[in-house]
């Protein structure tokens, strides 16, 4: 069967190999070359392996290829009921102005960057439009909480259409929080919202990343958490942490913070290159060079704390593991192949504009436009046969894309169409010098040295964070 | 242990062969028809059999009486020589000529099984019961005059053989008569799977998803392995077809695996490969050995200490458990293994394990522990068996 290889710097002797349907076993150098020269000898344990995981097959195949089709539609079943991700831009105003910011900021009184009503009850209709059972509704700004009658609203509206549509629906919202007072969090509660906010770290360094009069972010942030988890209870709220060049020198300080404050999961995340971050990449910004290290600190901390007993999870991690370590798929539109760019998730702009997903968005700031997919007066069928969504699929395939194709990543990796065409003006991109590729290639060697060293704890910690459940028991060398 | 089997004392002439044991009262109260049932009569009881012969009973049975009255008006049942065998709810089969009483379905017992048919299509290198070639359909008509005579609120009844779907047609025809009898009843069937790779007959059963588990064994991830320890070529390919006909088509799927040396060296790579392959099962079951039947004869094949498979055993079960698969471990003494598998570690599910060995006297986790098989002996004696002291167990 077809295999991908790849040799893992810090492994040894071992060479990794990877199925399309995402099975992977380590070989051992000698083993892997006779596997390869089609030699291997079926007395070995080697051979047994490697055919139990489907990588070799004996005589007639239609078994064994029932079961990798299975494994395979499960992996891509998230393509099943188109976009399931609906966010609603309600408006661009902010009463921060961050370095790194994606989105244009507007002060806090221009009425006119709020989504309309018109605007909203169209994008409600098109929602509808998709089959996916299930919705997820997000909200995003700007500071989506300084449109709070109109989320208020959408919200009502939505509900309200549901109840002949039947579809199972979750609320979002990313937000500083600054504004989620009585009123507001009863509202939030009352419908169930799992919230999101931005949390850089310790206070000196979010409110450096966090400009804001006062200098104030951070009291008012956790001030904020405090509120939430009083009224929607502990596990309606996660937070963001949004690194920059000076955040990299300090990833233990970024992830007690966390712990003290209590977060179960902290999501380590690189400056995008979008929006404001791109121009100001040459105060703040960093390459993927600089923030592997960094990463590899931070992992090695949160499992030493996991290790201790602190259960702390990194958010993307936890990802990039599912992929790896389940046959199933997760619910992350970020890292898809075909791209969740508009087959996952579609973006309803405050003026009417659909885009693909909410970096398409910001590219359109920037000035390119070619991820708009239309307007909410379009049809469902109208946009997902937009030049956009032409692009998209053209370019958004891992499977068919340079580089990737061979990648033994691959199975566990994702096309990003709009990284590529923000970072390089491209949206295939060019491997070697891709920054989504060096950044993802980085994560996957750390990830399979760990897999490939086997360290009980560590495997116990990763087994929780892929099942999302207390690993109750995972047997260890003190069982043994 | 109660036996199954007795020998009785029949007088008179019995119209029919299967009868329900009720007392008096639950036989008045006319939930079962009165030409099906023995009315138990213990000793003291004095009830003139003529009236119970104008209602329609068909015999009556006194299990502790030796003789029959000369004025008993319907056939009886006496003499048991073994009289705690038989209890009112109980199903029984009478054998006229050799007086032999038979339970087939006892009323409260921890597991209840339909035996099917004694052919199989495989040859389980430990089979505990060997099938025979033998035309066994008269099986099928008893168990159908057998269904309607068990109580409705039974929870679980089991099928048992051989293997089920030799039957043909005839296997869903006693689905049918369990979901009108015992609609209320699940059903859980023990079937090698492989004929159900056929998709015609996995659509003849479909009347059984939704109340139905078929527990179907899978001995590897590779198909070598799994053919020899079933001794049929091609049955891991089947086996797994028929699996994924079945869940298609809706059914609960239990997995289960025996675990000797010749299942052992892949049994960590089997719970990975359900994992992958069949994350949908409801649930996984590890067993240890039966010693029974080719179990017997192959017990050089087979043997390995569980106290030696233990850990590794509790990794297995883990990793499946863990990744929200229910899973079992059946058959296999607490004491032999390790204490990270206690939680997953059942105790039997049949009358006739759970006995346990002279050096289990006094030990504080009897309760919760499986014992052994009633065949269990000096060859299959793990060399961990240990009681535990209170204080050990309370730790
Ligand atoms: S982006 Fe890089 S790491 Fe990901 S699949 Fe493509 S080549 Fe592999
Ligand atoms: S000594 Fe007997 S009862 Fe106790 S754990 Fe061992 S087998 Fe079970």
């Amino acid at each position: 069967m077809p295999f991908r290889f790849a040799r893992i710097p810090g492994v040894d002797g071992k060479v990794l190999v990877t199925s399309e349907v995402g099975e992977f076993e380590f070989l051992d150098e000698t083993d892997f070359r006779a596997f390869e020269a089609g030699t291997l000898s079926p007395a070995t344990d080697a051979y047994a392996d490697l055919q139990g995981k489907h990588f070799l097959v004996e005589g007639d195949p239609s078994t064994t290829l029932r079961m990798v089709a299975a494994k395979y539609r499960t992996r891509k079943s998230f393509l099943k009921g188109g976009p399931a991700l609906h966010v609603f831009v309600v408006t661009l105003r902010c009463d921060h102005s961050c370095r790194y910011c994606q989105v244009s900021r507007q002060t806090a009184d221009q009425a006119r960057f709020d989504m309309s009503t018109e605007t909203v009850a169209a994008a409600i209709d098109l929602m509808f439009q998709t089959p996916s059972p299930s919705l997820t509704v997000e909200f995003q700004g700007g500071e989506p909480l300084l449109a709070f009658p109109r989320i208020r609203q959408i919200v009502e509206a939505i509900e309200e259409r549901n109840r002949v549509k039947g579809r199972a629906i979750t609320f979002s919202m990313t937000s500083t929080l600054h504004q989620a007072d009585g009123e507001v969090l009863e509202f939030l509660r009352r419908h169930d919202f799992q919230l999101s906010t931005s949390l850089d770290g310790p206070e000196t360094l979010h409110d450096a990343n966090r400009p804001q009069p006062g200098r104030e972010s951070h009291r008012r942030t956790v001030e904020g958490i405090g509120r939430v988890r009083a009224v929607l209870g502990e596990r309606s709220l996660s937070a963001l942490t949004t690194l920059t060049r000076e955040s990299l020198k300090h990833p233990e300080a970024i992830v007690d913070e966390y712990v003290r404050l209590g977060f179960p999961s902290i999501f380590l995340r690189p400056l995008s290159p979008f929006g404001f971050a791109a121009k100001a990449a040459q105060r703040i910004g960093y390459g993927m060079e600089e923030f592997l290290p960094f990463y590899e600190r931070a992992l090695a901390y949160i499992l030493e704390l996991n290790r201790k007993g602190v259960a702390i999870q990194e958010a993307y991690t936890g990802f990039l593991l599912s992929h790896i370590l389940t046959p199933f798929p997760t619910g992350y539109v970020d890292l898809r192949s075909p791209t969740g760019a508009g087959l996952g998730a579609r973006v309803y702009n405050y003026d009417g504009g659909v885009y693909a997903s909410d970096e398409g968005r910001m590219l359109a700031e920037m000035g390119d436009h070619s991820l708009r997919l239309g307007t909410v007066h379009d049809s469902h069928a109208d946009l997902m046969q937009s030049e956009g969504m032409q692009l998209l699929l053209a370019t958004g395939v891992a499977e068919a894309l340079p580089g990737c194709s061979d990648c033994a990543f691959l199975p566990y990796c994702g096309a990003d169409p709009v990284f590529n065409l923000a970072r390089e003006g491209d949206p295939v991109g060019h491997r070697p010098t891709n920054a989504h590729c060096t950044k993802h290639t980085g994560l996957f060697r750390i990830l399979f040295r760990y897999l490939a060293e086997a360290d009980p704890h560590v495997m116990r910690t990763f087994t929780s964070w892929v099942t999302q459940r207390p690993v109750q028991r995972l047997p260890d060398a003190e069982a043994a | 242990m109660l036996p199954l089997h007795t020998r009785a004392v029949i007088s008179g002439d019995l119209s029919r062969p299967l009868l329900k044991v009720l007392d008096l009262a639950e036989a008045l109260r006319g939930d079962v028809p009165h030409e099906q049932v023995a009315v138990q009569l213990d000793d003291g009881i004095d009830v003139d059999t003529g009236v119970l012969r104008d209602l329609g009973f068909a015999a009556v049975m006194r299990p502790g009486a030796t003789d029959i009255r000369p004025d008993d008006a319907l056939p009886v049942i006496c003499g048991l020589s073994n009289t705690d065998v038989v209890n009112p709810g109980d199903v029984i089969r009478v054998r006229h000529d050799s007086g032999q009483l038979s339970v087939l379905y006892r009323r409260g017992a921890n597991a209840n099984s339909l035996f099917l048919t004694e052919q199989c299509n495989s040859r389980c290198l430990m089979c505990s019961q060997p099938p025979r070639d033998e035309d066994d359909l008269w099986r099928v008509s008893e168990l159908l005059e057998l269904i309607p005579l068990i109580d409705r609120d039974l929870p679980q009844l089991g099928f048992t053989g051989g293997e089920p779907t030799l039957l043909g047609p005839l296997l869903p025809e006693l689905i049918r008569a369990c979901k009108a009898a015992l609609p209320r009843t699940g059903l859980h069937i023990l079937t090698n799977g492989r004929n159900f790779a056929e998709p015609v007959l996995a659509d003849s059963v479909h009347e059984a998803a939704g109340c139905t588990t078929w527990a179907i064994p899978l001995y590897a991830d590779v198909p070598s392995r799994h053919d020899h320890v079933v001794q049929a070529a091609g049955a891991f390919d089947a086996t797994v077809n028929g699996i994924y006909n079945l869940a298609e088509r809706g059914h609960a799927i239990e997995i289960r695996f025996v675990v000797h040396a010749q299942t052992l060296p892949r049994m960590q790579r089997f719970a990975e490969f359900i994992w992958r392959n069949m994350p949908f099962v409801s649930h996984v079951a590890f067993m240890g050995l039966e010693p029974m039947g080719f179990a017997k004869v192959n017990r050089d094949l087979l043997w390995v200490d569980p106290v030696d498979y233990g850990p590794a055993l509790a990794e297995a079960a883990w990793h499946l458990q863990d990744r929200g698969i229910t899973t079992s471990i059946y058959n296999v003494p607490l004491c032999v293994l390790p204490e990270a598998a206690w939680p997953l570690a059942r105790q039997s599910i049949s009358d006739w394990k759970n006995i346990y060995d002279p050096a289990c006297e006094g030990c504080s986790m009897r309760p919760r522990c499986c014992g052994f098989f009633a065949s269990h002996g000096p060859a299959w004696r793990s060399r961990g068996i240990k009681a535990f002291r209170f204080d050990e167990a309370a730790e």
